[in-house]
């Protein structure tokens, strides 16, 4: 029997703890598919998360390093620094790092650290049940805001991409989506993209993907899907936002 | 190695890491420390090495954890404040098993406070400091040469143990300008040996994973305890003190750092009036050097301890002693420096006052 599209050498062969419908899943495929095809898994260093990717670090099948909520950024600053020979990738959540660590996501940028970084926003939080995320949607329920995202209270979701464009730093930004076949093909080359960007010593790259949390938005996979095309896409519009191939040479002087 | 120089406590401590073979420096601007970055934003560079002037004391010993987790030797250095920020990062270390290295150039708290030589961070030094079952190898220099020689014992300590380590020094000894000698060999970093545990190339090898978490049921635990075994280690074998003229004292000044400064002052006036007083300078606050205390308790009289806060160490001195004999404190908190005729003096009424009888101190 032949294997069409065996699990990529980048991922560990253990069950993932994610729920049915999530995005994490396919995520860590299309990031392990990429390390694959470019053939730096035995020297790619990755970065987990707080949150539910905290178990990315049994997942990947490169070597892992798990820190503080929010510090994923700055943990890879340090990384990157020390082994310039290696690929280094933060893997954030929107909690991660659009709220504590927005610090560290922005600086980083500015510093324009040759490092990649994948943020999954899915408008919640997962692991702590389904409080207001920085990206949650006005008007989208949560544990935290349990009659809907009210502006004058909570105010208003948060657009990473275009925030971070802004700054010169930030060498290649672009927005995908994991909620249908097509877009998983894309959110892979946009992967792809900022991962070569790194190998080039193009300086900061970062994707953020959009991605379900079925269990948090308290609906099926499948309205799950239809929540990230009907709602979150209007707020969160997909395209790339930065791409300066060719910049100034990075920050780790490759 | 040899050479005599005269340096600032601060560049001092900067260059003891540099020959010490740290290449990496993560930190954030605040006083009494400031000369450390400014120092290794130029020296670094020079030697292939890297300095990143962070967005916060946050970013910065994150920045820390990121580079000792590959294996090499790294520093940040901050003053109190600063180092309340760090915290997170620290605990998380110790839970990693990441020796990292870290300096606290002590000023005056709580809160903002002041600029001024302090050492009202003992506790949270000593006692751990962040959330979490932990231990932190503490050494407190007392001059600068010691600033300069003790970041290459803590590297050595820190990589021994898996465990962090730091100097905990204060705006005196950050300030001040003492002559010098680099007692260590230069370490070339290039040589130093790549742990087994260390992040990087991994043609060939399994995967390796820097966390401090475990969700397993018990597995937490028996990660604890296996640390704690380490900890137990280092008290029995790295403890560092100086005795002066403690054996046939009758009383002992118990002082760190700079007010060991202040005390070694107050014991040339008492021994110069004929009072038989003795200078006991824990050098490692943990592991605190327990036994020579008990050794000491077993003949002096008194003890008073002099500390440049509301009196931490002395909870320590108490405790080595099992309150055997009388222990006094002489502090002065928050920026405030004992001069060596205040100390004196409080000797005097100290062994006036007599055997049993407690002093109230300040």
């Amino acid at each position: 029997m032949q294997q069409i599209n065996p699990k990529p050498k980048s991922l560990v062969d253990v069950k993932m703890h994610y729920c049915p419908g999530c995005g994490h899943g396919i995520a860590h495929r299309l990031v392990a598919e990429v390390m694959d095809e470019l053939g730096v898994r035995e020297r790619t260093i990755g970065v987990a998360p707080v949150g539910c990717a905290v178990f990315a670090d049994d997942y990947f099948n490169c070597d892992m390093i798990q820190g503080p909520h929010g510090r994923g950024p700055a943990i890879a600053t340090g990384l990157k620094r020390s082994r310039p020979d290696c690929v280094v990738f933060s893997y954030q959540g929107d909690g991660d790092l659009a709220s504590i660590g927005m610090g560290e996501t922005v600086h980083a940028a500015a510093r324009s650290e040759n490092i990649t970084v994948v943020f999954i926003n899915n408008a919640i939080y997962g692991m702590t049940g389904g409080q207001m995320a920085p990206t949650t949607l006005v008007g989208q329920k949560a544990t935290t805001c349990p009659l809907g995202r009210d502006p004058k209270v909570n105010g208003y979701p948060i657009r990473v991409c275009e925030l971070l464009a802004q700054l010169d730093g930030a060498r290649y930004l672009e927005r995908v989506s994991v909620h249908s076949a097509a877009n998983v093909i894309k959110a892979k080359k946009a992967i792809k993209k900022a991962f070569q960007y790194q190998l080039a010593g193009q300086g900061f790259s970062l994707v953020e993907v959009l991605s379900m949390c079925p269990t948090n938005m308290a609906l099926s996979p499948l309205e799950a899907v239809k929540f990230v095309n009907d709602k979150m896409l209007p707020q969160y519009p997909l395209g790339v936002f930065k791409d300066i191939a060719g910049g100034k040479p990075d920050a780790s002087g490759n | 190695m040899g050479e005599k120089l005269l340096m600032k406590g601060n560049d001092a401590l900067a260059e003891g890491a540099v020959r010490a073979g740290c290449r990496f420096f993560a930190g954030y601007p605040i006083t009494p420390q400031n000369e450390v970055p400014e120092y290794m934003s130029w020296r670094l560079p020079e030697l292939g090495g890297t300095f990143i002037q962070a967005e916060s004391e946050v970013a910065a010993i994150n920045m820390l954890y990121g580079a000792a987790a590959t294996g090499v030797r790294a520093m940040t250095s901050s003053s109190s404040p600063g180092i309340s920020l760090k915290q997170e990062g620290i605990s998380y270390s110790a839970g990693a098993d990441l020796p990292i290295f870290f300096a606290n150039v002590m000023r005056g708290g709580p809160g903002l406070g002041n600029i001024a030589g302090a050492q009202g961070d003992y506790f949270q030094s000593v006692r751990g400091g962040g959330h979490g079952d932990y231990r932190v190898f503490v050494m407190a220099p007392h001059s600068v040469a010691e600033m300069g020689n003790f970041p290459s014992h803590c590297y050595e300590v820190a990589e021994k143990y898996r465990i962090p380590a730091m100097v905990l020094a204060d705006g005196v000894l950050g300030q001040m300008m003492e002559p010098l000698e680099f007692k260590f060999p230069e370490v070339d970093p290039g040589k130093l040996p790549t742990p087994a545990w260390a992040l990087g190339p991994a043609a060939g090898r399994k995967k390796r994973i820097v966390r401090s978490y475990d969700l397993r049921e018990g597995a937490l635990e028996i990660l604890t305890w296996n640390r704690a075994k380490r900890y137990q280690e280092i008290e029995e074998r790295e403890v560092m003190f100086e005795a002066k003229l403690c054996d046939d004292a009758d009383l002992v000044f118990v002082a760190y750092g700079t007010a060991a400064r202040a005390a070694a002052a107050a014991l040339k006036m008492a021994r110069g009036a004929g009072l038989k007083a003795g200078l006991f300078r824990p050098i490692t606050l943990w592991p605190f050097p327990k036994r020579k205390l008990q050794e000491l308790a077993s003949r002096a009289r008194a003890f008073l301890v002099v500390e440049m806060s509301l009196g931490q160490m002395i909870d320590d001195v108490r405790l080595a002693t099992e309150c055997r004999v009388p222990v006094h404190l002489h502090a002065r908190p928050s920026g405030s420096i004992p001069t060596g005729e205040e100390i004196f003096k409080k000797a005097q009424e100290v062994l006036k006052a007599g055997k049993g009888e407690r002093v109230c101190s300040r």
